[in-house]
């Protein structure tokens, strides 16, 4: 679990790496505050070098690649057949939420998930409410919908391969791509 | 020979011509059968061209189709007391000693043009009668299709209903091709061999449905990074995007006349039923509710739609009318019954239900609204039934992965359908093959 989340958090990271050019050109004043207040030994104390923006071949970066903050939680879990939100996982919407409102030419893609069990187009469909679910909190909270795609692709893309509820419960999930 | 028709359409995405085979054939398992099975022999047909081997071996083809429907006791090759090719030539008296019931001769001739006359006869040995007798000429590449229509007719004289060996069935295969999980769509013929590819993707293949006249299948492909439908024709590889919203495209099923498709779509906020038109286009909503609705099946007549809806809470099957009206639930046995599927009479349905913490097939009678579950296993879903409505194909957990299975409509036949590399699932039972 540990290294799988390891792992999500380097993708990410290096996905960001690759998007925060982007950041940068549309909030200027926010990175240019981040380059001025944090110094490179800040930078390598909070771990963010660790997990590379050199490899995206720039240095600065945005509060999305820091791993303290809950905008580096992309994955929200879901129980079986439900797609409520849990209440360990509000803080998180909400930052992403504030996120988005923070950054309005920024979009994401909520991409909703189910285990296995049952039936493949109900799955689907249950999918889509999961990502509906975070959405709707998301623009509740005054993200525009406009900046929030939706994708479920149900039980089509496991993120673990077993059967068994450990790897349901990792696989009930919706996935927040920047 | 069909022509070889080859499109890249995407990076990772190959739609393919009804000539390209699957590298591993389905294997059939026998896992049960009726009490009483029926006593039948079929002897090895009789061939013109005695100096070389025939192209195909028609008598273990029908014996195979025949064991495999779990209702036929097929005498071994080896146990044969005579090898008749005529019906003079049969010695009754041989039969009755061993108590068989039914002998099946046959010829086949190689014509002056190289083809194939083929004759049979179905004889009863206590009333020492001919049940059926014909002759069937074909080209060498439908040798195989005549055996099984051979068996479709023996099924059909001696069970009462006809046989369902001469049909193909559509299903999707995943397997790990370089760390990446390639997803194929393929049609077989009912007893595995043939297996011929139709699509392959990166992004996930779902749902096949087929029109009623099996030349078409309609699909949900990811390849758009979304789902959408497509209907490809199963013989040139040609296809359509029949739906692409935003949203979910999905749970294709063809109307019983084939000229409209129902589906699943999103794009008024949740999954809703809808019904296009193939030819005009139009769209027809048929659901309006904030609970899932999707799954949609014909009823054989053409005039509702069974789905599933979680509008009571939990998935359960309902029932509409394309006429308009309030949907209406069949379902009240358990807690979870999804992907409803009519059967060819329209008597019952076939679907996943979940007993406790497994998801099996089973059976709801429309009369009387009980459930009966056919199958044992864990993970259950997909099921299909055959065109003559005695067998429901459906997909199960095996130990390799995901397999096919089948059940008789009355559980007491199981088959496992075998296959070598990765997961198959997802079967769709074609109609018969005119």
């Amino acid at each position: 679990m540990l290294v799988r989340l390891l792992c999500v958090l380097s993708i990410s990271a290096l996905l960001f790496a690759c998007s925060s050019d982007q950041v940068k050109e549309e909030t200027p004043v926010e990175v240019e505050d981040l380059s001025t207040t944090a110094p490179d030994e800040s930078a390598d104390e909070s771990g963010v070098q660790a997990y590379g923006t050199d490899d995206g071949g720039t240095s600065s970066f945005s509060e999305l690649d820091d791993p303290q903050s809950q905008l580096s939680v992309r994955i929200i879990y879901f129980e079986y057949d439900s797609s409520e939100i849990r209440a360990e996982y509000r803080s998180v919407v909400e930052a992403h939420a504030r996120y988005l409102i923070e950054n309005p030419s920024t979009t994401i893609t909520l991409e909703g998930h189910a285990d296995e069990r049952g039936s493949r187009e109900y799955n689907l469909a249950l999918g889509e409410r999961r990502a509906q679910s975070v959405k709707q909190q998301m623009t509740v909270l005054g993200a525009s919908s406009s900046q929030i795609r939706l994708v479920s692709y149900g039980e089509e893309r496991p993120a673990v391969d077993g059967h068994d509820e450990a790897s349901w419960q990792q696989n009930r999930r919706v996935e927040i791509l920047y | 020979m069909l022509k070889i028709v080859k499109h890249i359409l995407f990076i990772g995405l190959f739609v393919i011509s009804a000539t390209s085979y699957a590298d591993a054939p389905l294997k059939v398992i026998i896992e049960g059968g009726v009490d009483n099975p029926l006593p039948i022999a079929i002897v090895p047909f009789g061939w013109s061209q005695s100096a070389n081997v025939p192209p195909i071996d028609l008598a273990t083809v029908i014996r195979e189709d025949l064991t495999r429907s779990g209702r036929f006791d097929v005498m071994a090759e080896q146990d044969l007391p005579q090898r008749p090719q005529s019906f003079d030539g049969i010695n009754f008296n041989d039969w009755r000693k061993l108590g068989m019931e039914n002998i099946l001769i046959g010829n086949m001739v190689l014509t002056d043009q190289g083809d194939f006359d083929i004759s049979f006869r179905l004889v009863d040995i206590y009333r020492q009668k001919q049940i059926a007798g014909f002759r069937i000429p074909a080209k060498a590449d439908r040798l195989r299709r005549v055996a099984h229509q051979i068996s479709d007719i023996i099924f059909e004289k001696l069970i009462g209903i006809p046989g369902a060996f001469d049909t193909r069935v559509a299903y999707i295969t995943v397997k790990e091709v370089k760390g990446k999980k390639l997803h194929s769509l393929q049609i077989a013929d009912a007893d595995g061999y043939n297996a011929q590819i139709l699509l392959e993707s990166n992004e996930p293949l779902l749902s096949p449905s087929w029109s009623p006249d099996g030349r078409r299948l309609a699909y949900v492909s990811f390849e758009g990074k979304n789902s959408a439908i497509f209907v490809q024709d199963v013989l040139s590889g040609k296809r359509e995007k029949i739906a692409d919203y935003p949203g979910i495209n999905s749970a294709p099923a063809f109307s019983p006349d084939g000229s409209r498709l129902a589906m699943t779509l999103s794009k008024d906020g949740n999954t809703e039923i809808y019904v296009k038109n193939l030819r005009n286009g139009s769209l027809q909503r048929i659901t309006r509710h904030r609970g899932i609705d999707t799954e949609p099946d014909w009823s054989p007549d053409g005039q509702k739609l069974a789905f599933t809806s979680d509008r009571s809470g939990g998935p359960q099957i309902y029932e509409v009318s394309l006429n308009g009206g309030q949907p209406k639930r069949l379902s009240f046995d358990g807690k979870y019954n999804a992907r409803p599927s009519y059967s060819p009479d329209g008597t019952y349905m076939t679907l996943v239900h979940r007993v406790e913490a497994s998801y099996r097939i089973g059976i709801l009678d429309l009369d009387s609204g009980y459930i009966t579950t056919l199958t044992e296993a864990r993970l259950d879903e997909s099921p299909s039934f055959a065109p003559n409505g005695g067998m429901i194909i459906y997909a199960t957990m095996g130990i390799k992965g995901a397999q096919l299975a089948a059940v008789s409509t009355d559980g007491r036949i199981h088959q496992r359908l075998g296959l070598q590399v990765g997961d198959v699932r997802e079967p769709a039972w074609g109609p018969f093959l005119k």
